[in-house]
């Protein structure tokens, strides 16, 4: 018996020694004995990228990884909004702001070898336009849903008329009308220039729509392909991580850096205990009240400038006392804003004085304001019989922005600002995903917290956001002003003029502020990029679609 | 068994489906607008009745499809997540449970045998300290000592971007294998903290059992019979005592790995390891709707494979039930 057992476990241990050989005959280790010159930025992501088509991609986790690989036809000067050549070297509008032509960089090639020309562009273009089934899908293609509208199945009206190639390096961009946001809005990542044959290969446009979400193609999730400063090395979805390898053959610049590996992290602490312990040489969007500690440990924070904006939304959907423009004004005398912005954001944060940041083209400095005046709140309230208002007020949980740091914090201040002019506040939080963007966009509170971080220097992208509708989520169509404001911004966003479309937003914004306040806007504030002290050469940008190209690392 | 899961995947539907948010707040994000939700809520068919719905899930969950990850990794199928993840926590559940078994039953033992001693009173106080201390609590400790502090073991991941070639998905028997040596051990540096976090509630709990059921069997007739026989003290020990006094220890050792998952997700969210139980916290947070229902039912699953195999080893250990 005794021996019975030992005999037993010898052979066991034998059979497993045995598998263990066979099994590691057959693997073989598959590392590339590639050596590279120049060194590897880690950088922490707050979580995984969606895919790798910025075409449908939506958050900046996603872009911050596309912008590596890809170019577009115009960029933005770095730290800038202002556009500047990208693939293409110059452009003209003609026929009113209907069509845009563009010359073409020459001798450019995408990492696969195809020819970056005027065919290879349209072929971009109409790729776009031509979403089909679930592709179309706001969920899906939602810059252009946003921002070009329908598709070639002509469901919704499209901005988009056609492509035209001229020649292997000119193109012409045909248009239905004219918008504010061209040539701007080409951009963006999501109107990255992608290579043809790549995406045919891969099925670029394959997506499919199936149980509580959608199904994306190997182009999107395994062959990005452009002609960016980096291109596609893996990604590693056991251990978290995506590597980007610098594209030796890049047109521009060539970079620095000889790998990027983007290393995903599910919470801020997290990301932070990781730079602090060396393992990551950066993260985007630290928490503020890091910003201390961070610099105390000899890190730099990059200070991208104000290009959002926050607001107390006024819903006039339920409490009619709300759509009386002196209590919506009473509400903007209550809140002290500067002592707000003072004690709970950073120093360049900005009191709000309009819907709009103030670097973007149409803000108007000399709108009305609303200085913090408790006096005049109440004798308002008075004027209007709505002494003893009641207001719901929602606030967000689980979610930080750059613009409403800790939500909490911004609510609690502001209630108690309220409840000092004698407005009773019936108070709710629910999770961002969790409730709190259902029931703002369903109408349930009467103020809310929200905010816009603008994508390029736009005014219709802010404004269209908020007013698109006259049922927009402050309910506007409540006032008669309501369905006036939403077609004056569509007229805006078609002029072709820019002197005059400027001049228009300006009036615009002084018209909100005076006779309409839908909302009450509260500050525009600065966000961050925190790095090592060895870390040189990331320039951040408002647009926060930095790229890391120029980006050195020294002592590696 | 199937019954059972069958049950559970109805009442895991409805209860997401009732719950506020959901895939389309989800997939939208920031920039949802009232028309677009309700063209998305079309799109994905969530219009239609719920029972619909479920079987529409079910219909393809038999066939092992349960969807796209549409928040913790989009563009993989919950199932590709499951596989590609479930080694990572088999891996750390694994070396935890090794570690709380190779400290606690010996610890246990020799606590027993010297009762009332200093080191039993110890090794008693720490092991309260190990059930008590929230395992989060203890990761963070560890992590901000070790890691962040001292900066002598890695803060977070399952391994550093080292070029490691991948074949069963276990790193660690991957660099072994592959004889990629410098990735096996960076793996094994990974898997230290969170295995030593997530080791301690077994641990002490594994001690704490040990001890008592040494302790018990001790004063059994049996053993003062097998004394009196004049058996060698070592084989009363080994045969007669520690033998019948694993039983409760494998029992505990059965529970404790079913309640593993449980410390994972917590462990695997403070070191950003890429596990089951990190997928598990994440999908719940951003409404990964597919992908929880497969990890639910998943974890369901091992929970009931782990007590079948408890079931099985008491007959192992003990003949008496084995022959009845």
């Amino acid at each position: 018996m005794q021996m019975d057992r030992k005999r037993r476990w010898v052979a066991a241990a034998g059979t497993a020694g045995a598998v263990l050989l066979v099994v590691s005959g057959c693997a073989q280790s598959e590392r590339g004995s590639g050596g590279d010159n120049g060194a590897t930025l880690n950088f922490g992501q707050a979580s995984a990228p969606k895919l790798f088509d910025p075409f449908y991609a939506t958050d900046g986790e996603t872009f911050r990884i596309t912008e590596q690989m890809f170019d577009n036809l115009v960029e933005f000067k770095t730290g800038t909004s202002q556009v500047e050549p990208g693939l293409a070297t110059d452009w003209q509008p003609s026929d009113g702001g209907k069509t845009w032509s563009f010359n073409l960089r020459k001798n450019v090639k995408f990492t696969d070898g195809t020819a970056m020309d005027a065919t290879a562009v349209c072929k971009n273009f109409e790729r776009m336009y031509n979403q089909k089934g679930a592709g179309t899908s706001n969920a899906v293609s939602q810059y252009w849903n946003d921002n070009f509208g329908g598709f070639a199945d002509k469901k919704q009206p499209s901005l988009y008329a056609g492509c035209e190639v001229k020649s292997p390096t000119r193109m012409a961009l045909k248009l239905t009308k004219a918008s504010s946001k061209m040539p701007d809005i080409l951009g963006l990542a999501s109107w990255a220039i992608q290579s043809p044959t790549a995406m045919d290969k891969y099925h670029a446009n394959d997506v499919k729509a199936e149980g509580d979400s959608f199904v994306y193609p190997d182009y999107a999730t395994k062959h990005p392909t452009g002609t960016g400063p980096f291109k596609f090395g893996k990604y590693d979805q056991a251990n978290g991580t995506v590597e980007l390898v610098r594209n030796d053959n890049y047109w521009g610049e060539k970079p620095k850096l000889a790998k990027i590996v983007f290393k995903i992290y599910k919470d801020t602490a997290g990301t932070r205990q990781a730079l602090q312990a060396g393992e990551i040489d950066g993260y985007d969007l630290p928490q503020p009240q890091d910003y201390q500690s961070l610099r105390d440990q000899g890190n730099k924070l990059l200070e991208r400038e104000p290009f959002n904006i926050m607001y107390l939304g006024i819903d006039q959907k339920n409490n009619p006392k709300l759509r009386d423009l002196k209590v919506r004004q009473a509400i903007a005398y209550a809140i002290n804003r500067p002592q707000l912005v003072k004690s709970q954001y950073p120093d360049k944060a900005v009191v709000a004085k309009e819907m709009l940041p103030p670097s973007i083209a149409g803000f108007n400095p000399n709108v009305p304001e609303y200085n913090y005046d408790p006096n005049k709140a109440k004798q308002l309230l008075k004027e209007a019989g709505a002494e003893g208002l009641t207001v719901n007020f929602y606030w967000p949980s689980e979610v930080t922005r750059p613009y409403l740091p800790s939500p909490r914090d911004q609510f609690t201040a502001m209630k108690g600002d309220l409840e000092k002019v004698g407005i009773k506040v019936v108070e709710k939080s629910e999770p961002w995903n969790g409730g709190y963007l259902d029931d703002v966009e369903g109408h349930k509170p009467d103020l809310f917290l929200m905010g816009w971080n603008g994508d390029f220097n736009n005014a219709d992208n802010f404004f269209s956001q908020f007013f698109n509708t006259p049922t927009n989520r402050f309910y506007a169509a409540a006032s008669p002003w309501g369905a006036s404001l939403s077609e004056r911004v569509k007229q805006l966003d078609a002029t072709a003029d820019k002197a005059a479309r400027e001049q228009g937003y300006q009036e615009l914004n002084g018209q909100i502020q005076k006779d309409y306040l839908p909302a009450v806007p509260i500050v525009s504030a600065p966000s961050y990029i925190a790095v090592k002290d060895n870390i040189k050469g990331l320039v951040p940008s408002p647009l926060s679609n930095e790229k890391f190209e120029l980006v050195e690392k020294s002592g590696s | 068994m199937v019954v059972v899961l069958f049950v559970l995947s109805i009442l895991l539907f409805a209860w997401l489906r009732s719950l506020p948010g959901g895939p389309v707040s989800a997939l939208l994000g920031d920039r949802a607008t009232p028309a677009a939700r309700a063209e998305l809520t079309r799109t994905l068919g969530l219009d239609r009745p719920v029972f619909l719905q479920y079987f529409d899930f079910l219909g393809r969950a038999v066939r092992g499809d349960f969807g796209q990850s549409t928040a913790v990794q989009p563009g993989s199928s919950a199932m590709q997540i499951l596989v590609q993840r479930f080694p990572a926590t088999l891996e750390l559940s694994v070396v935890a449970i090794i570690l709380a078994i190779l400290f606690g039953i010996p610890l246990g033992y020799i606590a027993a045998r010297r009762r009332g001693g200093i080191w039993d009173n110890l090794s008693i106080g720490g092991s309260l300290l190990g059930v008590a201390v929230p395992v989060f609590f203890l990761a963070f400790l560890l992590k901000y000592l070790f890691a962040v502090k001292a900066g002598i073991l890695p803060s977070a991941g399952r391994q550093d971007a080292i070029d490691a070639t991948r074949i069963t998905g276990f790193f660690i028997l991957d660099g072994i294998l592959t004889q990629e040596w410098d990735a096996a051990w960076n793996a094994l540096e990974h898997l230290i903290l969170p295995a030593v976090a997530l080791a301690t509630i077994p641990f002490a709990v594994i001690f704490r059992i040990t001890r008592a059921a040494v302790l018990d069997v001790q004063q059994e007739d049996f053993v003062r019979t097998a004394e009196s026989k004049g058996l060698r003290i070592p084989i009363i020990r080994r045969r007669h005592i520690l033998r019948n006094a694993m039983l409760p220890v494998v029992t505990t050792i059965g529970i404790q790995i079913g309640q593993l998952l449980a410390g994972a997700v917590l462990t695997e969210r403070v070191f950003a390891y890429p596990g089951v139980g990190d997928a598990l916290a994440t999908a719940f947070q951003r409404k990964d709707y597919p992908l929880l229902q497969l990890l639910i039912i998943a974890a369901a699953l091992v929970y009931v494979v782990v007590n079948l195999i408890v079931d099985l080893s008491y007959a192992y250990i003990d003949p008496r039930i084995r022959n009845r």
